[in-house]
């Protein structure tokens, strides 16, 4: 049973990452390199916290969380896309606003009790032994994270608006002579990115830890920025990939508690130093990172008149 | 309504020296804005939070304390990112500098010698250079995103400071509180004047944006930077070897981010502990570019966010507002720099809704004629 409690962990650690990751991996499909990723999930995470300890509804908390994120993505939008601004330091300025708006915002609420998101039973196939209370008794955001990833899949490479997103992604100049509208497509795939990392930190701070702290993301939006790099911006390696880095931090936490004779600030580094270290595996095969990477990723576009 | 941009025939040369005032401006009355909505008087806020520092000795001396890091570490940065090179780890090779350059005062913490300060500001020099050398070769070796690379350091550099001081390098002496032995006077920065703590980091800050500024200005490196930045294939016509500009740039702004922690240590602080800085690292990017990426202009940046760290600690004190209004400060400040540098190489029209798309009348012909 210690076997099914660590893998029940594992989803609960790998889900906000696969949720931002999924949300960064459309924007990015559009040509946006959006480095804010850590700046939303704090900002979901605070709406999320506030609004659920405001109303007692989980379920509130969540729409706000995922409301408050692209909410705060258009503001990148706004500044990369209409006034051309440089993406990465954009992205950077995100993350610096929202660490300081959220520790704000959320400086009375520490300490405060939470409100959990309840988890789904779904009937019968939860009674499946094993697997049944792993994939089947889980809260919203495992069925939402995996069915985003699905959902995505099919709207990139089976849909024609799929298309078109990639297409403004590759080349935008091309786009746009087509009159495809690249700039109001980029401001839906930078809000969709906004809304998923907005889940994803409502999913810290209603799930994997009801309550509030500063900097509860801890570099989680960092890493699901290396986990597009590592999916090489297909959706399923972003679940892939996530769920091997929620292994990789629920190990460490895992040897942690079972007092291995490593110093524990070791094992807490162990997650930084595995994403540096696939990064190098993954970005060295020049070829295969190429074939996906978007052309136009960041950057700017204006349209000419 | 919707908002046009108009290339200009060229870089604007009066916006580019009015956009950070702009930017400036506008973070203020936003402050102003926030402040209200916290149930404060904002006149009164921006007075104590920008005015007040600046007329109290004790404060313009932290002020100058505060701004020495964010000086070095900006100046580094300013070069990276004219030549397109994005090193955002630079609080961890601050945390390394640091580390490093505290060894010989840890381990022969009863060695006192003029020597001694020396030895460790160039073993802060090395260990930021040496910690910003993984991701530059890392990039140069295995095509790896040097964004990633180095901001993922960052932590792993935190956590290696932690484990030291509640470790191995735990003062014994110390009643369990994690931080080292206090550093022998000779491990010490002077202070430059008898009037306050302000210490020579500062004067080691401006001299380091002045050689940077001369090199920038007036050596082949300075050029082949500004050229690999603009257009990465004119700089390979050149016979700029990108490969080398990544290592160089690395390495620059590494070490000045490792003599920057060292100087923190052996300037401000005396001893290790867990949190050596209060995001200097982070803070130096938002100087960098308020400075617009002139070793020059990230003075004076460096002391304006400065300031917002001085009058966080001042309207908590005075006030009662919370302390992380200075984090909200230094993110609008970034994003309003980012939002007015547009106004240097564009021209922005606000279009309202009816209108049609075209330019009035005469509006081409001002730009030929131009």
């Amino acid at each position: 049973m210690i076997v099914e409690a660590i893998l029940l962990t594992i989803i609960t650690a790998s889900t906000p990452l696969v949720l931002a990751a999924i949300g960064e991996l459309v924007c990015e499909r559009a040509g946006v390199l959006n480095l804010g990723v850590e700046g939303m999930m704090v900002m979901g995470a605070v709406g999320a916290f506030t609004a659920a300890h405001a109303t007692g509804s989980p379920w509130i908390g969540m729409m706000a969380g995922m409301i408050t994120g692209a909410v705060f993505s258009l503001l990148f939008g706004f500044l990369t896309l209409t006034l051309v601004a440089n993406q990465v330091a954009t992205g950077l300025a995100l993350t610096i606003l929202g660490q300081g708006l959220s520790a704000m915002i959320g400086e009375g609420l520490v300490g405060r009790p939470g409100v959990k998101m309840p988890s789904l039973d779904i009937p019968v196939l939860s009674d499946i032994p094993v697997i049944g209370p792993l994939l089947f008794d889980q809260d919203i955001f495992f069925y939402l994270s995996i069915a985003i990833v699905a959902g995505v899949s099919w709207f990139l490479f089976k849909t024609r608006r799929g298309l078109v997103l990639r297409s403004v992604g590759d080349n935008h100049a091309s786009a746009h002579a087509l009159g495809i509208n690249v700039i109001g497509i980029r401001y839906l795939a930078v809000m969709f990115g906004g809304a998923c990392a907005g889940l994803a930190g409502a999913q810290l701070s209603l799930v994997y830890t009801p309550q509030w702290s500063e900097n509860m993301a801890a570099g989680r939006g960092w890493i699901a920025l290396a986990l597009v790099v590592f999916a090489s911006w297909r959706p399923l390696g972003v679940l892939v990939g996530g769920y091997l880095f929620g292994a990789v931090t629920i190990g460490q936490l895992h040897a942690q508690a079972f007092g291995i004779a490593v110093p524990s600030q070791f094992l807490s580094a162990l997650p930084y130093v595995v994403t540096v270290l696939v990064l190098v595996i993954i970005s060295q095969n020049r070829r295969m990172t190429l074939i996906n990477t978007p052309a136009s990723l960041g950057k700017s576009f204006v349209p000419d008149r | 309504m919707r908002i046009e941009l108009e290339k200009r025939p060229g870089a604007s040369r009066l916006f580019s020296l009015l956009s950070p005032v702009i930017a400036f401006a506008l973070t203020v009355v936003f402050g102003a804005i926030m402040f209200l909505a916290l149930g404060k008087d904002p006149l009164e806020a921006l007075y104590q939070f920008f005015i007040w520092p600046l007329f109290d000795v004790w404060s313009l001396h932290e002020l100058m304390i505060k701004a020495a890091p964010l000086i070095m570490i900006a100046v580094g940065l300013s070069v990276c990112y004219r030549s397109n090179i994005w090193n955002i780890g630079a609080e961890g090779q601050f945390t390394v500098g640091a580390i490093v350059g505290s060894i010989v005062p840890v381990y022969f913490y009863q060695w006192s010698s003029p020597l001694l300060l020396p030895i460790m500001l160039l073993m802060g020099i090395a260990g930021g250079a040496l910690y910003a050398g993984i991701p530059a070769l890392l990039k140069n070796y295995f095509n790896t995103n040097e964004i990633l690379t180095s901001l993922m350091l960052v932590y792993v550099a935190q956590l290696f400071l932690d484990w030291l001081v509640r470790g191995p390098w735990r003062n014994p002496e110390g009643y369990n509180f994690p931080q080292t032995r206090d550093f022998v006077d000779a491990a010490m920065l002077p202070e430059m004047m008898a009037s306050g703590r302000a210490h020579y980091g500062f004067a080691l800050a401006i001299l380091a944006a002045l050689a940077v500024w001369f090199m920038m200005r007036f050596t082949l490196k300075g050029f082949e930077v500004n050229v690999i930045g603009q257009s990465q294939r004119a700089g390979r016509f050149a016979g700029f070897s990108s490969r080398r500009m990544v290592w160089f740039c690395f390495l620059l702004s590494g070490g000045l981010a490792g003599l920057a922690g060292i100087s923190e240590i052996s300037g401000a602080l005396g001893y290790l502990q867990p949190q050596i800085s209060p995001g200097y690292g982070f803070t130096a990017i938002i100087v960098a570019f308020l400075g617009r990426l002139n070793p020059l202009g990230a003075i004076v940046a460096g002391l304006v966010l400065a300031l917002t760290y001085i009058g966080g600690e001042g309207v908590q004190f005075t006030m009662g507002v919370s302390d992380k209004v200075t984090r909200v400060f230094q993110g609008m400040l970034l994003f309003f720099v980012l939002s007015c540098d547009t106004l240097i190489l564009y021209k922005v029209r606000v279009i309202f809704a009816g209108k049609s798309s075209e330019a009035p009348p005469g509006q081409p012909v001002e730009e030929k004629a131009s």
